[in-house]
């Protein structure tokens, strides 16, 4: 995480927050989770894990009835709820716009309910009209005159009419097509990176979670499973239940993207120090059948490399590895991903890089072997290589087209 | 006809003033009270099903006993009948302004509360205007229903159109009877015209372009 994000301020706090509904269900327990400012945090589970509780009580719509939460470092019940509602978006599914008023008269509802001049209120009209991409000719019709997305993304919008910067969504794109629900999920993606706004979003979507989220919060049955940031929910799954949550796709698929150069280096590189002879050299490449070797010092710090080519045009009997070695060589450190360093090894032709560790002690290679056996593993899967003959297209593409 | 008139002419108005006083006075009380009481019923469910199943049983007592039954407690004349013609007018409008009022959209009521509207500016900005046509629709109900019973009222001696009728009956006057009933249904069904402009009017509008 970066480091901006850790000083960020907190906005909303659970301390052991449980909902018990009347006639004794449970609706959540024990939740702690912390939101900070700018975050876009995604609850997600299965239905009925207690998402739409858990969100509903920072606005006051359900009360706790137990624990703490906290807005803006106080106490919400300390909050009158009906103002407190009004400092705070809220976006449902189906939009909820009111069908008797116009897209104007929608928008400026909570600033009309703040009794904003009208004046301020037209100009937030036309400013969010705007935002939603909108004709602003579409102020003076009603909801029924719009699209379904076209309807939603006013019920976004209207969620930032008396510039509330924490805003609450409920599946809100549950019901739109997936084009559409792209479309709107840019729109409140930008709400968040550009305008700084808080969003607090619920969804089952695993893959809308991962899209939009820099924070998400995974529940099951009324208890928090995971807290934590997309890639290290991908990364360290808390258990099965995170992981059927995800599929296996996506995990081999972070798995790739997060493999760090050590994870398949060989540790047992081909090296030589510097004051070896060159005929020493000369024993130890045709002993691993190598034609390079690495050059370290005593302490095996890297030095550079020798190959057969040098040793053949500057062979003297007197002379040691230190008086021919090649200084210059492309080595990696040993978390650096592998993301990162595949593409350079492969296309400046390398059949090996050195990995060394933070003090430049040599403690392994990456063959250009080993690398292309891994990405073609994340490109085809691991099955697939098992069965030539089932060979498909990527996921990736594979995806897009129907197999009938 | 000419002769009718000639005869009974203002006999007729005063005697259409009195029906349509008579009516109007039980509707609009009933509309008072039916209205408001469907509205809190929406947030008592439990209370709400002894209460419809009271006014449906009011309902079911035969008009002209009802009438007879208010006698020994308000004597004969107007009074009794209005108080009869509330009792009938109410279950219409109550039944109707319960159900407008729970067939609400649910997302737009938790939307209304979740923007942070109160409970009174949820009721009033949004769920009656909402709920209206269903209300509207009961009270033309009750309108039709007290103009046609009001008739009886005049057998307890509260005038009204009802005094041709039963005139006409105990002579054995036909044009009295018809004299009487043709303004009866007239008036029920002027009524309902009349109401119906006023519900377009209230009934909020959800197209542009629609003149009110
Ligand atoms: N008003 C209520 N009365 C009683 N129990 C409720 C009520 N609302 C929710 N619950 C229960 O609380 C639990 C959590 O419900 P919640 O609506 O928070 O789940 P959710 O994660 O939002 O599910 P979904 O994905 O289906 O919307 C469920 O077991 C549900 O049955
Ligand atoms: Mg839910």
């Amino acid at each position: 995480m970066s480091t901006a994000k850790d000083t960020a301020k907190e906005i909303v706090s659970f301390r052991n927050v449980a909902k018990k509904y009347r006639g004794g269900s449970v609706g959540v327990e024990n939740i702690n989770v912390t939101i900070k400012e700018g975050e876009f945090v995604c609850f997600i589970g299965t239905s009925g894990s207690g998402k739409t509780t858990t969100m509903r009580m920072i606005n006051r719509m359900i009360d706790p009835s137990k624990g703490t939460i906290t807005f803006k470092g106080h106490n919400i019940r300390h909050y009158d709820p009906v103002k407190l509602r009004r400092t705070i978006g809220y976006v449902i599914q189906n939009n909820g716009l009111m069908p008797h008023m116009t897209i104007q008269e929608n928008i400026t509802l909570v600033p009309r309910l703040l009794k904003w001049p009208q004046e301020k209120m037209d100009k937030k009209a036309r400013e969010l009209i705007n935002l939603a991409d909108l004709p602003e000719s579409f102020l003076d019709r009603y909801p029924a005159e719009l699209s379904g997305g076209q309807q939603q993304r006013i019920g976004v919008v209207r969620a930032l009419a008396a510039d509330q910067d924490l805003i609450l969504m409920d599946e809100p794109f549950g019901a739109l097509d997936p084009i559409t629900r792209d479309d709107l999920q840019e729109l409140i993606k930008h709400l968040q990176e550009e305008l700084g706004k808080t969003i607090v979003f619920v969804t089952h979507d695993m893959d809308e979670a991962l899209k939009l989220a820099t924070h998400i919060v995974i529940m099951d049955s009324g208890h928090v499973i995971q807290d934590d940031t997309p890639d290290n929910i991908l990364q360290h799954p808390a258990n099965d239940f995170v992981k059927d949550l995800l599929g296996e796709e996506r995990l081999l698929q972070a798995q790739q993207n997060t493999l760090s150069v050590s994870d398949i280096m060989s540790t047992n590189p081909a090296k030589i120090t510097l004051g070896k002879s060159l005929a020493e050299a000369i024993r130890t490449m045709s002993l691993r059948h190598v034609d390079y070797l690495l050059v370290t010092d005593d302490d095996n710090k890297l030095k550079g490399y020798i190959d057969l080519e040098t040793i053949n045009e500057r062979y003297s009997k007197d002379a040691s590895v230190s008086d021919i070695y090649n200084r210059t060589r492309m080595k990696f450190k040993k978390d650096s991903y592998l993301r990162d360093t595949s593409e350079k090894i492969l296309k400046q032709g390398y059949k090996y890089v050195p990995i060394v560790d933070n003090d430049n002690y040599l403690i392994g290679t990456v063959t250009r072997a080993s690398l292309v056996n891994i990405i073609y593993d994340a490109i085809w899967g691991k099955e697939e290589l098992d069965n030539p003959d089932e060979i498909k297209l990527p996921a990736s593409i594979a995806k897009g087209s129907d197999k009938s | 006809m000419i002769n009718f008139l000639n005869q009974h002419g203002s006999e007729l108005i005063i005697k259409t003033w009195e029906q349509i006083y008579i009516s109007a006075l039980a509707l609009f009380l009933g509309i008072l009270v039916a209205v408001p009481l469907g509205i809190i019923l929406t947030r008592y469910e439990k209370t709400a099903k002894y209460v419809m199943s009271i006014s449906s049983m009011l309902q079911t007592i035969p008009s002209l006993a009802l009438l007879t039954l208010m006698i020994p407690i308000f004597g004969i004349g107007k009074l009794p009948a209005i108080v009869a013609l509330f009792i009938y007018s109410l279950l219409p409008i109550l039944r109707n302004t319960y159900i407008g009022m729970n067939k609400v959209n649910k997302n737009l009521i938790d939307a209304a509360k979740g923007l942070g509207m109160t409970t009174a500016q949820s009721i009033f900005k949004v769920e009656i205007p909402m709920a209206m046509p269903i209300i509207m629709a009961g009270i033309r109900l009750s309108a039709v229903y007290v103009i046609s019973w009001s008739t009886l009222a005049s057998y307890i001696g509260a005038g009204g159109l009802g005094d041709f009728i039963f005139n006409g009956l105990n002579l054995y006057n036909p044009s009295l009877i018809i004299g009487g009933t043709i303004p009866v249904s007239i008036l029920a069904i002027l009524t309902d015209y009349l109401l119906g402009k006023f519900e377009k009017k209230v009934t909020p509008v959800t197209k542009s372009g629609v003149k009110k």
